[in-house]
């Protein structure tokens, strides 16, 4: 059976570059690179080239990256870290449509009595620069908004939303997992403080993060008893991960035009294919400010499980928003903040590429999906 | 991804009795888009009032699908007052079972089979109408639809509910009045069993009673102070266990024994119950 992987905002796949340029670091290069002797000093070289490869990807200072287990770490460390170091007054400025590793973190302390705002999004997915303005307005605060959504691919104006909030005089953190490696980041260029990274979205592996912080930002360290990162967080450092998230932002640089010219052409092929030979579906979410590899549809009248099962059947990987695949009752919060009409939220599927798809995998899908849609119709009641 | 059964599956990709009866005997509608899953189901009576064919349309995950294929599948054949009869755990028990978070969709089949039932006895609508009070407004499931789960299911937690109905599972707002519902009855439970011990209760029957009151009223007291319990036998009206863990060793444990693990045995089994301890 073919088998087509189109869920590549949820992980990726290793690059075979990244694994090669790990296995040293297990069996030969495995020494602490904190110790005196040599063991340690061979493999500290590495450590310091994989932290200039992360911060040449969002042209930031080695200085700037320290590495984390894992995106939600990232998220967690930047929120709550920053948090603990703020004045007393300080509030949450967040949007509705973020990834529970945020949304968890600012939930949590608005429990604790910090002020949370929750800014709200469009039917497109897109945020209200003025409603951020009148947020700000109402006294100092930590701001934290993704770059890309993980469940549309709607990629939010960070440079402006960066020039706002830093006008305001606030901090800004941003959940970049699902732009990083997709789209072009310049921290230089995006006044941003800190921006969260995760391995396994850009073909390393799972566990391993990172989160950028810009020199001089107040950042309380979360993870307490040891100098490894600068002292920003402590624990020996997961060598061989951290060298695969090296490589693998060194690919991303090299590859970031074929992500969005020959990816984003794929993924627009499998969209307007799918729009055409499906009847009464709909694209979910701002179709101009979008990641190159995010197709999000809703497929009117039938419920995403079904889908994705049938799909599944034929080799193909998708994911959807629908109530049933999330394990609650109600539709992806993503898809309810952007008011997208219960007749279609349920029926919402996410194709997300990368470049190991090929034009083949679209056809495939291409071929197959009207007949699954014909066949969850003929059995709906709605229909 | 969810550990549908094989006869899950089967029924989800090749769903038995898909469609609308013309001129049918019985219709029932329940559920929405808004919902997430809706199941219309209509039936046929032959001469000697038995259900000659059923049919279904549905929209919804592969277990409503499958769920909505089984009850089409149980019912044909069967008499009114047979159909009437059929519980959701039928149609689970059909599938070979559901995974508990999608009980919900075996209770949507009962849930038509009793409107389309509903509306040939009565010539009454063929969509489901709320009665009564709404306890969960985001799924709209009344007081009595939450009894009845809790009640068919002997149901005892709030996710369970959810599992089973839905109610609760949206802002949560009404998690306190479905636990509100959920105690209610658990003591009218309790009272009905009371009242019953007295007359015949089989021995089976007895030592599972007791097996249940250990399970829910005394092993988790002593479990939060390090200590357990066993039953190691009944002989009548003896009950035999015996202590572990900290209770083993426990100085006080002869006072646990009549205070609190007789007590609760006299309360919910029988008062003639006496308790000892197991003679090593």
């Amino acid at each position: 059976m073919k088998n087509v992987y189109l869920d590549n905002n949820a992980t990726t796949p290793v690059a075979p570059e990244v694994t090669e340029a790990m296995l040293p670091f297990f069996n030969e290069l495995w020494g602490n690179p904190s110790s005196m002797h040599h063991f340690g000093g061979q493999v500290k070289k590495h450590l310091d080239e994989a932290r200039e490869q992360v911060a040449a990807l969002i042209n930031a200072e080695p200085s700037e990256i320290v590495f984390t287990g894992c995106g939600s770490e990232s998220d967690n460390m930047a929120i709550r870290g920053s948090m603990d170091a703020a004045d007393e007054d300080t509030g949450l400025i967040t949007t509705r449509v973020e990834h529970p590793a945020v949304l968890g973190p600012c939930r949590m302390l608005r429990e604790q009595g910090v002020r949370l705002i929750e800014l709200g999004v469009d039917s497109a997915g897109q945020l209200d620069l003025a409603e951020l303005r009148r947020a700000l307005a109402e006294g100092p605060a930590i701001v934290s908004i993704m770059w890309a959504n993980n469940e549309t691919g709607v990629v939010f104006p960070m440079e402006e939303i960066a020039g706002t909030v830093k006008e305001a005089g606030c901090v800004l953190h941003t959940d970049a997992i699902q732009a990083v490696g997709k789209i072009p980041i310049n921290v230089k260029k995006t006044p941003l403080d800190m921006l969260s990274m995760a391995g396994h979205k850009l073909h390393a592996p799972k566990g391993i993060g990172s989160l950028y912080v810009r020199k001089g930002t107040k950042l309380e360290t979360f993870l307490i008893g040891g100098h490894q990162e600068n002292g920003r967080r402590a624990g020996t450092e997961n060598v061989p991960y951290i060298v695969g998230l090296g490589k693998a932002c060194e690919l991303a640089r090299e590859k970031m035009s074929e992500e969005i010219t020959r990816v984003g052409a794929m993924r627009d092929k499998l969209e307007i294919g799918l729009l055409e030979s499906c009847p009464d579906t709909i694209v979910n979410g701002d179709r101009k400010n979008r990641l190159p590899n995010t197709a999000n549809i809703s497929f009117q009248y039938i419920e995403g499980e079904s889908i994705l099962f049938h799909l599944s059947d034929l080799g193909i990987a998708a994911s959807s928003g629908s109530a049933c695949t999330s394990g609650s009752l109600e539709p992806s919060h993503v898809i309810r903040a952007m008011g997208v009409p219960f007749t279609s939220a349920h029926g919402s599927i996410r194709f997300s590429l990368s470049r190991y798809n090929t034009e083949e995998d679209v056809d495939h899908v291409l071929q197959h999906m009207p007949a699954i849609v014909t066949k969850l119709r003929s059995i709906s009641p709605f229909c | 991804m969810w550990e549908y059964t094989d006869k899950v599956l089967d029924h989800f990709k090749n769903p038995r009795n898909v469609g609308a009866i013309e001129n049918p005997d019985g219709v029932g509608e329940v559920g929405s888009l808004a919902c997430g899953d809706a199941l219309k189901l209509t039936f046929k009576l032959d001469k000697d009032e038995r259900i000659s064919d059923a049919k279904f349309q549905t929209f919804g995950c592969a277990s409503a699908i499958a769920s909505s294929s089984a009850i089409t599948e149980i019912i044909k054949g069967m008499t009114i007052d047979e159909a009437a009869a059929v519980t959701n755990q039928d149609i689970a028990d059909f599938l070979g079972g559901l995974p508990e978070q999608k009980m919900h969709c075996s209770v949507m089949g009962r849930e038509a089979l009793e409107v389309a039932i509903a509306n040939y006895r009565t010539g009454e609508t063929s969509k489901k109408i709320l009665e009564g009070k709404v306890v969960c407004t985001c799924f709209g499931v009344t007081e009595e639809e939450i009894e009845k789960v809790v009640r068919e299911g002997t149901l005892t937690t709030v996710e369970q509910v959810t599992n089973y109905c839905k109610a609760g599972g949206g802002c949560g707002g009404c998690k306190r009045d479905i636990e509100a519902i959920i105690e209610r009855l658990r003591k009218e439970r309790e009272a009905a069993s009371r009242k019953k011990m007295p007359r015949k209760m089989s021995n089976l029957e007895k030592i599972r009673l007791i097996e249940e009151t250990m399970e829910r009223e005394i092993r988790p007291a002593l479990q939060r102070d390090g200590g357990d319990l066993e039953l190691v036998d009944v002989v009548g009206d003896r009950v035999i266990i015996s202590f572990r863990g900290m209770c083993a060793q426990c100085k006080v444990a002869p006072f646990t024994m009549k205070d609190v693990v007789e007590a609760k045995l006299k309360e919910f089994v029988s008062e003639s119950i006496s308790v000892e301890e197991e003679k090593v």
